[in-house]
């Protein structure tokens, strides 16, 4: 789960990492008395949960309530790669001297947190990473966290004044805490700058959770922001789905994850384009495949729908029923093509055959099928 | 013959009283698999399905010699229930549990080092040796016996491979999931080697997906040290970046982790890579078949044979004169 860059700030901020004072807003006229009480110039920043809104101009240094007045009504509202800009943050614009880079992921080789500090601040990790390697210095977390003299280490590697690496050394460690204790999968401060009086600030924050722990932590898990996520995505998470729309004719659903991506990949190869990701996971029953259907069919791109089940937990006579019960209530006039392996096949089948539905044994096959009905139906 | 599981395997079930826990252990010893004992705390001294249930593991393997677990408590429980049959002596755990912590695992990963146990999984569908012994979840009626080995992160999706195998003639030694999380205990390196020293698995198909970078140190690892022929195929070239694709691992981040990517190392270090699942099975008997080629010439040309008569008979790595080093 993504947090917004103001609920990062908050975690940090209750962490003791110093960030800059700034408020929420989700009007023009809010925006507006949020800047009179922290005076101009103040910065307007898109509250959207996808990176790159810098580029898209979602971020706007402004001098005079007229000026926030514009750059505010421009971004509320505004399209950021598909999402909607639904709040800015304001926040007072700083006196920024240098600006350096501190973050944590998970290295999944060494299978342990990751802290890296770079003194190129500013701009994207995964940029520095390519262009000047020797920028960044790794830090593995271990079980110990990140002990004091490590801290003083890559303070010392960001910044010359010893002044400043007193304040910097602490920020990491305590940004390593919120990291652990947050069950976070990304912890980033881009930029960590000093000011031109000397003082470090987390700039901007970015939190991402790990999804699987939420359980654990109520109080994250209500920072979910579902206005600000594709609303089929929210649908078919509330359903027990997993789902991500792409921009292709061809709907798919299938049981399990890498078949799922094998699907939508064998689309592809065969000269389709994929509309979806949709895994009815293992243990699937009617109700999910009438969720699923639900969702594809509201979807105006989508030209037809490819079933691919292979039955192993997941039972295909129940993937039948539950197709047939969705074909029932929604109004389907796209066609659809089953494929069904496994489990429970030769019931499905009938199911299906008394319905004079037919379904294919073989992906490819199927595939090449629901390819050929989608360009009919165009 | 197998890996990792076998005839001698001995199953303890943590969880064996819960709704999964209980269907599969149905569905192990239908397969035949030796499922000695489950384990449910304070639910000792009952059975289910005819198998004995334990307060803890320390006691069922006190009790019946359990050398193999199987883990379906739900994900919150189940680092845990690793530690527990860790700290028991079992020298093989495997974990189904979907959905554990990612500070979970990495808490397990760093318990387990220097420790004799091996962990596979979580999220995943186990290991199945055709014929012998199936621990976990994977379909029996799927499966062929055979030589060739499978290892892949996903579950579905090897079935379907294997389906296909079995399809084409072409049975399988050992089938393992090896889980879809970023932290998994057993990952194809593990598996690679343990293909490599089995005498009865003769190639190996490795099904990989987005997330990660573990297809390029498997692609490193053939390069350098497997001299079986290796096949492999990635999922998840239509998947667009920073979105998480279903399994927790399956996400590319940063530009890294993408299937091109993970293709393009296998490629560079001379593996076929199947451009669809069903290409798979013919790639795998393209690979063997220069073996049978070169049996044939023994026939054929006294001559040639003649010069090396020892290396073609006595030889049972043949593949390792195809594959330079």
């Amino acid at each position: 789960m993504n947090l917004h860059e103001y609920q990062s700030k908050e975690l940090f901020r209750a962490a003791g990492i110093p960030v800059p004072p700034g408020e929420v807003a989700s009007g023009v006229e809010e925006a507006v008395r949020i800047a009179e009480r922290f005076g101009y110039p103040v910065v307007v920043k898109a509250q959207v949960l996808i990176g790159g809104r810098g580029k898209a101009g979602g971020v706007k240094v402004v001098g005079s309530p007229q000026e926030l007045a514009l750059a505010a009504g421009r971004i509320l509202g505004m399209d950021i790669r598909g999402l909607t800009v639904r709040r800015v943050l304001i926040t007072p614009s700083a006196d920024i001297d240098r600006e350096y880079y501190a973050g944590l992921v998970l290295d999944r080789k060494n299978e342990m947190p990751l802290l890296m500090v770079s003194p190129a601040g500013g701009i994207d990790i995964e940029e520095v990473a390519r262009t000047s390697p020797g920028k960044i210095l790794r830090i593995p977390i271990d079980l110990r966290g990140l002990p004091p003299y490590r801290a003083r280490a890559a303070a010392r590697f960001l910044d010359k004044d010893p002044a400043i690496q007193k304040q910097i050394a602490p920020i990491l460690t305590r940004l390593v805490r919120v990291y652990r204790d947050q069950d976070a999968s990304l912890a980033e401060i881009n930029p960590l700058v000093v000011t031109k009086e000397g003082k470090v600030q987390a700039l901007d924050a970015k939190v991402v959770l790990d999804d699987s722990a939420l359980d654990r932590h109520p109080d994250l898990a209500a920072m979910r922001d579902l206005e600000a996520e594709d609303p089929d995505e929210v649908e078919a998470r509330s359903k027990g789905l997993s789902y991500v729309k792409l921009d292709g004719s061809i709907g798919c659903v299938v049981n399990g994850a890498g078949l799922a991506m094998a699907t939508m990949d064998l689309i592809q190869y065969h000269g389709g384009k994929p509309a979806n990701f949709l895994d009815i996971g293992g243990s699937s029953n009617p109700e999910k495949v009438e969720a699923a259907m639900g969702i594809l069919t509201r979807d105006a791109r989508v030209r037809a729908v490819l079933f691919n089940i292979f039955g192993g937990i997941t039972r295909c006579d129940d993937v039948a029923r539950g197709l047939l019960v969705a074909l029932d209530r929604l109004s389907v006039r796209i066609p659809i093509v089953i494929r069904l392996t496994g489990t429970n096949e030769k019931e499905a089948r009938e199911l299906l055959s008394q319905r004079g539905m037919i379904a294919l044994s073989d992906m490819d096959e199927a595939v090449r099928a629901v390819i050929a009905r989608a360009a009919e139906a165009a | 013959m197998s890996v990792l599981i076998g005839r001698h395997t001995r199953v303890v079930v943590q969880g064996i009283t819960g709704r999964d826990g209980s269907f599969h252990t149905r569905g192990m010893l239908d397969y035949r698999t030796q499922v000695v004992a489950g384990v449910t705390p304070g639910k000792g001294g009952e059975r289910v399905h005819g198998v004995p249930v334990f307060d803890s593991v320390e006691q069922a393997v006190a009790k019946t010699g359990a050398n193999c677990s199987v883990i379906y408590v739900p994900a919150a429980l189940a680092q845990d229930a690793i530690y527990e049959a860790v700290d028991s002596g079992i020298p093989l755990v495997v974990c189904i549990s979907e959905g554990i912590p990612v500070r979970d695992m990495v808490e397990v990963s760093a318990y387990l080092r220097g420790r004799p146990s091996r962990l596979v999984g979580p999220n995943c569908p186990g290991l199945i040796s055709p014929g012998l012994s199936k621990v976990g979840i994977m379909p029996g009626s799927i499966v062929k016996p055979g030589k060739i080995g499978v290892v892949s992160r996903s579950g579905t999706l090897t079935y379907e491979v294997v389906w296909q195998l079995t399809r084409a003639g072409l049975g399988q030694s050992t089938c393992i999931g090896i889980g879809g999380d970023p932290i998994v205990g057993t990952r194809f390196q593990d598996m690679l080697a343990l293909y490599e020293q089995d005498p009865h698995t003769s190639a190996i198909v490795l099904i990989g997906e987005i997330g990660g970078s573990d297809e390029e140190d498997a692609a490193q690892l053939i390069r350098r040290s497997i001299t079986k022929p290796v096949v492999a195929f990635v999922a998840g070239q239509t998947a667009p970046p920073g979105k998480r694709m279903g399994h927790a691992g399956a996400i590319v981040s940063g530009g890294s982790g993408t299937a091109q990517e993970k293709m393009a190392r296998f490629q560079e270090a001379g593996i076929p890579v199947a451009k669809t699942p069903s290409e798979i099975p013919g790639l795998i008997a393209a690979a063997l078949q220069p073996r049978r080629k070169a049996k044939l010439k023994l026939v054929r040309k006294p001559k040639r044979a003649a010069a090396k008569p020892k290396r073609a008979t006595k030889s049972k790595r043949p593949a390792a004169r195809r594959r330079g080093r």
